[in-house]
């Protein structure tokens, strides 16, 4: 569909990536693959931190402490972001750097998603754990805390792993908002997997309090051969800022779901950190739908030989109940021999909405025989809808396969013909074209069962969004 | 049951008129053949037909069982009966075959006002049709038309239009890319099909396809307009003679 659909893509879409640009590096030499190369990016040089920072209070006690006073320090020394930074050209960090969110009317809940599915539901409140509504945080393999009961303990594991991660991804690109993250975080989880956990480990989120600012972190240890399947849906806060940091031993695999539905004018900032080391497969997929401004950061670092590392997304943006805004930005560093990486990021944009991806694959010298692929698609459903996409490579070993390809288009003409020829509505017939177009993101859910559940989310939003275009088009 | 009256195209962003005052009648229960050169205007014909964007009416009129074609949107035209057999399928990955045709059979239930199927009522009639077209349960699942062959593609064609039973269908160059043995499964499917209160359209090249559907009346189509109208020994005329004596005649 996507040929076509470039072809037609309106003119006034400024797409910052060539369409169908496809690269293909597999260079003799390593001078000549460096081609796509980004100067070093360095933070803000304001001296005194901004008043949002010096009001940020960082619990003193627990186990977590030096870590999170480190953590201040990169904060200071990076300040919060500025519109003129290179990674925040294409999205205002404002209401990111505002020191309270609007506060957000509390919407009816959706529909709980994966209620079949039998997992261990743990659910927070406004950012806070209710152990009341979770289910007993126990099972075969897995040992779960709450950072703070984590934090209490002298000598925890998290000592040495809390804002670690986060620490090694702020370079070369600073990233403000996670290191304000691990300064301040009071809630999140403790994660240690042992073994191969069977239940999947569902984070359900909801609301309360219209103005609560959510700040989580969860901290993810998985042992060697470990396996852990971990699932995020709901709503968190009128604003949101999550790091997952997620640590993978010699054959362990994690796979992570989220399903963020925002309501309104939400904004957020997510972070991924993930070490993935020999053997090891992480693979992460988020299913966005709405809010006003999200900022979902993945940050992978493949450290170990013929590891696996995915990170796909779908995003639905529809900017007819005020802006819409969503960036994704990655950063795959290749460190070891024979890995794969893949970014697969779809996003359909109607009525205003605006959709970013900065995606980055770094091969550092001796990762042969690296295998990196990454993929940025819009569907602009009208003319007002923009994409913009920053893909680089950066290529220093020379036995290397990398491939990126970045295309933003319209809903192919001749397949709606096509559809509609059999009798199928031209609503629903967008519909189907739109799931055609999002189908290999959410190919990236290995699970069938949640792919399918996933799907059918998917296809509900399109349709309420589609009758709903239908009725304002009735009452223009 | 469809009436073409006098009717004139041109594309839409061009100034180029493509049918210039075709007439056409096809009674229900016949087979109807259009031949013609490149360039006569077959295909258009039949996006005209089916709704297609891109062209625009300038004058005559279309109607199917009296009620105006050129009126309607591309699902509703399906809706009243009208079936396009693409001469390209296209290919819609993500979307399974099977999904695509409930949807499809289904949604013109709906406009119908009638029942939509139930998914067992469905999976039977599909599978014994899909069996006739030899088309197998892997093809209904993949998605639709992605990684066929040119034969899968037509034979998924033939298997959509028996499951939406319209009334009146065009076969625009199915026999195109198809090997001799396709081409006799997608008749086979085509004549199975045929009923006294079906019509069919079927625009081809060659008079191959003719031998195994056998039209009741041939139409040769040249430069928009339709230049002689016969019986099936029509078509043998052409494959003997070419085109040229024939266009020559008629304009």
């Amino acid at each position: 569909m996507t040929d076509t659909a470039a072809r037609t893509a309106p003119a006034e879409i400024q797409a910052q990536a060539q369409t169908q640009a496809q690269t293909q590096t597999r260079a003799d030499a390593p001078q000549k693959s460096r081609g796509i190369q980004t100067p070093e990016v360095v933070g803000g040089t304001q001296p005194a931190p901004a008043p949002r920072l010096e009001a940020l209070q960082a619990p003193q006690d627990g186990c977590t402490a030096a870590a999170r006073r480190d953590a201040m320090q990169r904060l200071v020394a990076a300040g919060l972001p500025k519109p003129r930074d290179e990674y925040w050209r294409y999205t205002d960090p404002k209401l990111l750097n505002a020191d309270t969110p609007a506060p957000l009317a509390i919407g009816d809940e959706e529909p709980q998603m994966f209620g079949s599915l039998d997992r261990l539901r743990l659910v927070f409140v406004d950012g806070v754990f209710d152990p009341a509504a979770s289910d007993a945080p126990d099972a075969d393999g897995v040992r779960i805390e709450t950072l703070q009961a984590a934090d209490a303990q002298p000598g925890h594991w998290i000592a040495q792993s809390y804002g670690a991660l986060e620490a090694a991804g702020q370079k070369p690109v600073v990233r403000p908002f996670a290191a304000l993250n691990t300064a301040v975080a009071t809630n999140g989880l403790a994660i240690h997997v042992s073994a191969r956990v069977a239940r999947p480990v569902h984070i359900i989120h909801r609301r309360r309090d219209e103005a609560a600012d959510v700040v989580l972190h969860h901290v993810i240890r998985l042992d060697a051969g470990a396996e852990l399947t971990l699932i995020e849906t709901g709503m968190a806060g009128a604003r949101e800022n999550t790091v997952i940091e997620a640590d993978l031993a010699p054959g362990a695999r994690l796979h992570h779901i989220a399903a963020i539905r925002a309501a309104g004018t939400r904004i957020g900032a997510r972070h991924i950190f993930a070490c993935v080391d020999e053997d090891a497969a992480f693979k992460s997929f988020t299913l966005s739908l709405n809010g006003t401004l999200m900022r979902h950061e993945s940050v992978i670092d493949i450290a170990g030989d013929d590891s696996v590392a995915h990170v796909a997304g779908a995003v639905l943006g529809d900017g007819a109940q005020g802006p819409f805004h969503h960036d994704d930005t990655v950063f795959v560093t290749h460190g070891a021999e024979r890995c794969e990486s893949r970014q697969v990021f779809k996003k359909v944009l109607k009525n205003g909405a605006v959709g970013v991806f900065q995606g980055k694959i770094l091969v550092k010298p001796g990762a042969q025989k690296t295998d990196g692929y990454q993929i940025s698609q819009a569907l602009l459903l009208d003319d007002d809808s923009q994409f913009l996409a920053k893909p680089e490579l950066e290529i220093y070993a020379d036995d290397v396969r990398c491939s990126h390809g970045s295309t933003t288009g319209a809903i192919d003409p001749v397949a709606l013909y096509y559809l509609r020829s059999r009798g199928v509505p031209k609503d629903r017939a967008i519909v189907m074209l739109v799931l055609s177009f999002l189908a290999e993101a959410l190919a990236e859910v290995e699970d069938d069962d949640l792919r399918a559940e996933i799907g059918d989310r998917l296809e509900l939003w399109l349709n309420r969004h589609a009758t709903a275009d239908s009725h304002r088009a009735g009452s223009a | 049951m469809l009436e073409v009256t006098n009717l004139q195209v041109k594309l839409e962003d061009e100034d180029k008129q493509i049918l210039k005052g075709l007439t056409l009648t096809v009674p229900a229960g016949e087979v109807h053949a259009i031949m013609g050169p490149n360039g006569s205007g077959k295909s258009t014909l039949s996006y005209v037909l089916s709704g297609r964007d891109g062209y625009e009416v300038t004058g005559g009129s279309a109607t199917l069982d009296g009620e105006n074609l050129l009126e309607m949107e591309p699902e509703e035209r399906a809706a009243a009966g009208l079936f396009l057999a693409f001469q390209y399928p296209v290919e819609i990955p993500g979307v399974g075959n099977m999904t695509f045709l409930r949807t499809a059979v289904n949604a013109q239930r709906k406009a119908r006002g009638e029942d939509e199927l139930s998914s067992g009522d469905f999976l039977r009639v599909v599978r014994e049709r899909a069996k006739a077209l030899h088309i197998d349960a892997d093809m209904l699942k993949r998605p639709v038309n992605v990684g066929f062959s040119g034969g899968e593609k037509k034979r998924n064609e033939i298997l959509q239009m028996a499951m939406l039973q319209p009334r009146m269908c065009i076969m625009d160059e199915t026999d195109s890319g198809l090997d001799v043995d396709a081409m006799r499964l997608v008749a086979d499917g085509v004549n199975a099909l045929r009923s006294p209160d079906r019509a069919f359209l079927v625009i081809t090249h060659y008079q191959r396809l003719l031998d195994h559907i056998r039209p009741d009346v041939v139409h040769i189509m040249a430069d928009g307009r339709i230049v002689r109208t016969g019986g099936p020994d029509l078509a043998l005329e052409v494959e003997r003679n070419g085109y040229a004596g024939i266009v020559a005649e008629g304009t």
